[in-house]
């Protein structure tokens, strides 16, 4: 842990949001969101179930369209210009809950489709990082699979792999474990903590507290749109200010 | 904690693996199980047993003891001097006929079997995608041939045909790194105005005697104008009906609103009457003169129909997929057409296969209706031409027996041959 919080934090921006609001319908999901990332930081978003985190984080590379305020990342300023769009999700990687493999394609076309399509590079190149990632996610071996032939952990580490080919700078992850078994949760933890390790910015909404504690520079409390809280982890979870941060994490960590 | 020790258990060996019991296995337990397993099941097997030897005894007699060699059908009944028997002669005598029609010169047949062994060349690289890709080519390169050689004429209208693709595809590619949009029009407009020179270069060019004899449309017919009819109408109609279907759950409320209103527009109306419209009306809407041959007017009409309903199962394949394959598409970085061609479209066009061949299956039977507009598909030959001639007034069963076995082949090989595509493309094992 002493290690992980020396994890170095530059004070280059990565991400900006400004004045930020989203409405579904007459529905007012995101209020008023400000919020700034650093390179390098390790951010944990946390909140009682519809309080807005998925909405948050799929903004920040435009699968939700906001309505209001400023969102900037790595120096491009999203707006409803294609181009942008589709600059900055090549830039910021994502995984879903469900994982969202491509069924029809084998574990290594999934890492490779993105780098040859989007980024043009040479099949044998794309490849041969594929398969670097793989390794690292500790998965080579299953690389000429079909996603339905592999476990949960091992769909959420190839999608993780997946995003990791695109050479993201930055990596969200929306609840990355809550669709798995408690003994696969840990192989993907794993995976992310060693991301970390590396200095990758993340942006991570999880109920994992322990994975927030070990890793997070920060952790955002949300509720009902708006950020509530946020701190240090240790200040966080040790010495809450706001009473629904009270009540949350009385609740979430069991009494 | 004295209780639980009483059940406790530990296994210290596996158990070996025996085989099962002889009764359990062999013919007779299959028999036992399936046609005699209880008396219920035993009447309906006795039944069915009845009902297939009434059904053998009365039609073997009839098939085995057919005749093949007559000219006529009373010669026919002659010979058989009232015994049954079928008179199969009639497929003999007017077997090119029902192949190719009645006024398609007969000695040119060899050029629309010729068309119909190449198709199958230039379609299997099509269907079975482990043979190697260069064979695209031919297939690319087949309509022309094909055209070339059942309609004939001169050779420079399937060549400037080609070549105003071949134009029109250059220029789309040039261009389509900046915009797809601006490349898509360029290069349709190069296309029509490389077809509008070539319209007059191959009157420069042609000569009077060509080398293929020209057969005009109206001399196509038999079974030949039923494949024509299918394979041009299926062909077309995947393409259409697939852009018909991402038209229709496109956000641009234009886009979007025409494809509706076409897709409910056809569905609403039977096929018949579009083909009297082919028939007849459309001649009212071309300015006087000119002549627009009625196997296109056809093929537009069975295209239109066929491409609406692929678009509707199409769009149901689109529907069932989870929305986080556009999400995972997007959230690559992958554009509209990438995410399209390369996620959604093969996932969705795999969950539509049964309907797709549904709709192809029923278009191939449809072609028959032709035969009502006056055009001598295989059926129209049967009514017309053969039926009406005084040697073989009468023989029903025969010919509309040879015409259902015909269809029947294409029909159950495409039932095959998807069948066989969807065990190929299982890939989630779950
Ligand atoms: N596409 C949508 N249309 C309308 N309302 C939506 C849509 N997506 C989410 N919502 C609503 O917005 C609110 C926030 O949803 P969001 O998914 O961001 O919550 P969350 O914090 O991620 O919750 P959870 O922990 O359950 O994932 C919820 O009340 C939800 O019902
Ligand atoms: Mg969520």
């Amino acid at each position: 842990m002493a290690e992980t919080a020396q994890m170095k934090v530059s004070d280059e921006v990565a991400i900006t949001i400004q004045g930020m609001n989203k409405w579904f319908g007459s529905f007012h999901v995101l209020r008023d969101i400000n919020l700034t990332v650093y390179q390098g930081e390790r951010i944990v978003i946390c909140g009682p179930s519809g309080s807005g985190k998925s909405t948050l984080i799929r903004c920040i590379n435009a699968l939700e369209e906001h309505q209001q305020g400023l969102i900037e990342v790595d120096g491009t300023v999203l707006s409803s210009d294609l181009k942008n769009i589709d600059k900055i999700r090549s830039e910021v990687g994502m995984c879903f809950q469900h994982f969202n493999l491509f069924p029809h394609l084998t574990i290594l076309e999934n890492c490779t489709l993105a780098p040859i399509w989007v980024r043009k590079t040479p099949k044998r190149e794309a490849e041969e990082t594929a398969m670097h990632f793989l390794e690292k996610v500790k998965i080579p071996e299953q690389a000429d699979k079909y996603p339905g032939q592999l476990s949960g952990g091992q769909q959420q580490r190839v999608a993780i792999a997946r995003s990791l080919c695109m050479k993201p700078r930055i990596m969200l992850f929306d609840e990355p474990t809550s669709a798995l078994d408690p003994e696969m949760i840990k192989e993907v933890l794993d995976t992310m903590i060693e991301l970390a390790e590396e200095g990758m910015t993340m942006l991570c909404v999880t109920h994992e507290m322990g994975f927030a504690r070990q890793v997070a520079n920060r952790v955002i409390f949300m509720d009902e749109g708006q950020i509530v809280e946020q701190n240090e982890p240790e200040e966080f979870f040790n010495n809450p200010q706001s009473d629904r941060t009270k009540l949350f994490l009385s609740q979430i960590l069991g009494h | 904690m004295e209780e639980h020790l009483s059940v406790s258990f530990v296994r210290t060996e596996p158990l070996p693996q025996l085989p099962p019991p002889a009764t359990e296995q062999g013919i007779v337990k299959w028999l036992r199980e399936n046609l005699f397993s209880g008396w219920l099941n035993t009447l309906l097997t006795v039944l069915s047993l009845i009902f297939i030897y009434k059904l053998a005894s009365d039609t073997l007699p009839w098939l085995l003891n057919g005749i093949w060699n007559t000219d006529s059908l009373a010669e026919c009944r002659e010979i058989l001097d009232g015994t049954t028997g079928a008179c199969f002669s009639v497929l003999t005598d007017r077997w090119n006929q029902l192949l190719f029609g009645f006024k398609y010169p007969s000695e040119q047949y060899w050029r629309p079997t010729l068309a119909f062994v190449l198709l199958i060349v230039a379609a299997a690289p099509v269907l079975f995608f482990d043979l190697p890709r260069k064979m695209l080519i031919f297939t690319g390169l087949y309509p022309f041939i094909a055209f070339y050689l059942i309609w004939g004429g001169t050779i420079w209208t399937p060549i400037f045909a080609l070549l105003g693709f071949v134009v029109g595809y250059v220029v789309y590619s040039r261009l389509v790194r900046n915009s797809f949009a601006t490349a898509f029009f360029s290069g349709i407009a190069a296309a029509l105005v490389s077809w509008w020179l070539g319209g007059f270069l191959t009157d420069l060019l042609a000569s009077e005697t060509p080398a293929l004899e020209a057969v005009q449309s109206r001399d196509m017919g038999g079974f030949m104008l039923n494949m024509i009819l299918g394979t041009v109408c299926v062909s077309l109609s995947l393409p259409i009906g697939i852009v018909l279907a991402l038209g229709r759950q496109s956000d641009m409320p234009i886009i979007k609103w025409i494809c509706v209103v076409f897709i409910e527009f056809i569905r609403g109306v039977p096929l018949i009457t579009l083909l009297f419209v082919a028939n007849v009306v459309l001649a009212y809407f071309l300015p006087p003169g000119t002549s627009f041959d009625l196997i296109l007017r056809v093929i537009i009409m069975i295209t239109m129909f066929a491409s609406a309903y692929i678009a509707e199962v199409i769009r149901g394949g689109l529907a069932a997929l989870p929305k986080g394959q556009y999400e995972a598409a997007d959230s690559l970085g992958l554009d509209y057409a990438q995410a399209m061609r390369l996620i959604i479209l093969p996932q969705a066009l795999k969950i539509s296969i049964p309907g797709i061949v549904n709709v192809s299956v029923g278009l191939f039977k449809d072609t028959t209706l032709v035969s009502v507009i006056s055009m001598f598909d295989l059926v129209g030959m049967i009514r017309g031409p053969i039926l009406a001639s005084t040697d073989w007034n009468g023989v029903y069963w025969e010919l509309f027996l040879f015409a259902s076995l015909l269809f029947f082949v294409v029909c159950y090989s495409i039932s095959q041959y998807s069948q066989w595509l969807e065990r190929r493309l299982q890939t989630d094992h779950r």
